[in-house]
């Protein structure tokens, strides 16, 4: 016997060690659930973590725009409306009113980073005979690189933007059959016509965005789109991404543009999250209670088992809180130990997953997040599930009149 | 001499509210005196184990009062039931003998362990003593199932004396046990009883180790008969 161990400790580890078969089996029930539930929630939030990452490092936080054009009902007088027909007007390319002061007014903020100006509108790229839309955003680099990290995605060239000179996607190349240094034409809508040089040909992993985006310097794309000192849009980035949503709301509240944060544009990717974490719940709930289960129905039958035992126990003077814990303390011990093993077999199906599933190109489908925090957690809740599980047995261990468990 | 236990008009009854409400014992007197060995006989279903329950504190009287070493048990609760019985009383049981989670030597430790909590070197020192007393020092460290019934049967009492009670209950200590084996076991108590002044209150079906008890008491129908049996070496 270790003499720093009470009594209840001794008799707990005992019962559980003489009952092998037993408690080898629920121990690997408690592992199988933990493990699926550490797998599950590290995976989730791995998934969730990259998509983040993704989203923004390729979009602003906040985008400030000018408001939606409204149509009024055009009225003669106080109760006569001459035309009664509202039309939705088409969305012309519209500045944002006194954005320099809007733009200065957000740099203040204490919990903005970054604001960058843009104009983007439609526009059409065409070398030789072959033409293709593109969307044309004008930038201020040394802002707009901070909010969208195009350097990062740049597989030819640079992103030093002259005046003359464009940023296309690799599908843009391809179809046009340009590369570095080639000039190609540019034209738009608004009478916009110029001949740009091509200094850095990027892939932003997406065939979409690489067929589409282009960035030229922000003078150029106004004098393309006959914007003159005007910007189409402020992109900001914000301390707390998380805040993005109320921050564009206060924005929206107080000055005459349109701010739309991360979290609204990409609202639909936050219902799926909710929807996945929910049945996240429901199953690690599920799984929990599953295994809550398993471990008190092994107790109650190693009560009844051990009801002579106990018996004894009671008649050589153990007292009632005694055998009471010698149960709590099995359910705690299966919960913990459960849990440690699940958390490694967890871990380890979350390592081997990771080197087994790839996107489509390659790289990591998630990224390997394995944080102690949720080892803990994980150790921590099945731990007290035992001990709640234990509780039953536990009672009823203690209730045994010795007389009963005695006899016979 | 003082009285280890007395036993006053002691009634109980089993099912107490229910139409299957049955008196067992019906105002029970009895007293054992301070080294005493004495021999409960008497037919089955007479209550000899319904009393030895109620003397060895495992249940209650219906009525009556009990008296440990002089100590009213009446108003006594739970708890104190519960460490008087550990410390006063030595059980020792016909069928299931030992834990079988433990060690012989364990076994003998864990009323001292009940009682004080945490293992310590005095309690194991003590196990090991008494172990050596009932003959068993080289059976120390086998599982308690491993070894023989009688042998068992020797750590149970080994175990009964280790919180050294002044009363030793045994309940056919002796009944599951061969003829050889039986007469050991009866002769190791006997002697515990003359070297240690231990009192023992056996309940037996066997009248050759009955008459070799000090008085023998019968229990007939939940009542003392009365009648006398005379033992080999009445003193
Ligand atoms: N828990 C109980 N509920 C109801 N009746 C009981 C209970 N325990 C014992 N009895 C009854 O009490 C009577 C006495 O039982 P007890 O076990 O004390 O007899 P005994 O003298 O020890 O018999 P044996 O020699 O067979 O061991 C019996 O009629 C038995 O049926
Ligand atoms: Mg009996």
């Amino acid at each position: 016997m270790r003499r720093w161990l009470p009594f209840e400790w001794i008799a707990a580890l005992r019962f559980l060690a003489e009952g092998r078969m037993q408690t080898g089996f629920i121990l690997g029930g408690i592992a199988i659930g933990v493990a699926v539930i550490v797998f599950m929630s590290a995976m989730l939030s791995g998934l969730q973590a990259n998509f983040i990452k993704r989203v923004l490092t390729s979009q602003p936080q906040i985008q400030l725009i000018p408001p939606d054009e409204v149509a009024r009902p055009l009225r003669g007088g106080p109760h006569e409306i001459e035309a009664a027909i509202v039309q939705r007007p088409s969305q012309r390319i519209l500045s944002i009113d006194q954005w320099r002061t809007i733009r200065e007014a957000m740099t203040a903020r204490a919990d903005v980073v970054t604001v960058s100006p843009s104009v983007s509108g439609a526009g059409l790229a065409v070398r030789g005979s072959a033409g293709r839309s593109v969307t044309l955003t004008g930038i201020e680099p040394e802002h707009y690189f901070r909010i969208v990290r195009v350097p990062d995605y740049i597989v030819q060239g640079e992103t030093r933007l002259g005046t003359d000179d464009i940023l296309i996607g690799t599908e843009l190349a391809n179809d046009l059959g340009v590369t570095l240094g080639d000039r190609m034409h540019v034209t738009t809508a608004q009478g916009g016509d110029r001949v740009l040089t091509i200094r850095g040909i990027f892939d932003l992993g997406n065939k979409g965005a690489n067929q589409r985006s282009t960035f030229v310097a922000l003078r150029t794309a106004q004098s393309l789109f006959n914007l003159i000192g005007g910007v189409t849009s402020i992109d900001m980035t914000v301390k707390d991404i998380y805040a993005a949503e109320t921050i564009a709301r206060e924005i929206s509240a107080s000055l005459p543009v349109q701010a739309d944060s991360w979290i609204k544009t990409n609202a639909q990717f936050f219902t799926a999250v909710r929807a996945q974490q929910n049945s996240n719940t429901l199953i690690r709930l599920f799984v929990g209670l599953s295994v809550a289960f398993g471990i008190a129905a092994v107790l109650i039958v190693s009560v009844i088992q051990r009801s002579k035992d106990i018996g004894i126990l009671r008649a050589m003077g153990a007292r009632k809180g005694q055998i009471l814990r010698v149960f709590l303390i099995q359910g705690g011990v299966l919960g913990f130990f459960g849990s440690l093993v699940g958390s490694a077999m967890g871990a380890g199906a979350l390592v081997l997953w990771h080197s087994v599933a790839r996107q489509a190109d390659g790289s990591e489908l998630f990224p390997l997040i394995l944080s102690p925090g949720l080892f803990v957690v994980a150790t921590l809740i099945a731990t007290v599930t035992g001990v709640g599980a234990g509780t039953a047995p536990a009672l009823r261990a203690a209730g045994l009149d010795p007389v009963e468990a005695i006899r016979g | 001499m003082a009285d280890v236990i007395r036993l006053e008009g002691i009634c109980k009854s089993y099912n107490v509210g229910l139409p299957t409400e049955t008196e067992v014992l019906h105002g029970i007197d009895l007293a054992l005196h301070e080294g005493e060995f004495v021999a409960l006989m008497g037919p089955s279903g007479s209550g000899k184990s319904t009393l030895l329950n109620i003397v060895g504190l495992l249940d209650r009287p219906t009525s009556g009062t009990l008296f440990i070493n002089g100590e009213d048990t009446t108003e006594l609760g739970d708890a104190a039931i519960t460490t008087l019985r550990g410390r006063a009383i030595g059980f020792v049981f016909q069928y299931h003998y030992l834990i079988s989670a433990f060690t012989a030597h364990e076994n003998v430790v864990m009323p001292m362990l009940l009682d004080r909590g945490h293992p310590d070197a005095a309690m194991e020192r003590r196990a090991d003593e008494l172990l050596d007393w009932v003959g068993l020092s080289r059976w120390r460290d086998h599982k308690a199932t491993n070894i023989s019934g009688g042998q068992q049967q020797r750590v149970a009492i080994a175990r009964a004396l280790a919180m050294d009670p002044s009363l030793v209950l045994a309940d056919e200590p002796t009944g599951n046990l061969d003829s050889v084996s039986a007469d050991a076991v009866f002769e190791l108590m006997r002697r515990i009883n003359r070297d240690r002044g231990t009192s023992f209150l056996i309940v037996t079906h066997n009248l050759d180790l009955a008459q070799r008890c000090d008085r023998i008491v019968e229990v007939v129908d939940g009542r003392i008969s009365g009648r006398v049996i005379p033992t080999l070496d009445a003193r």
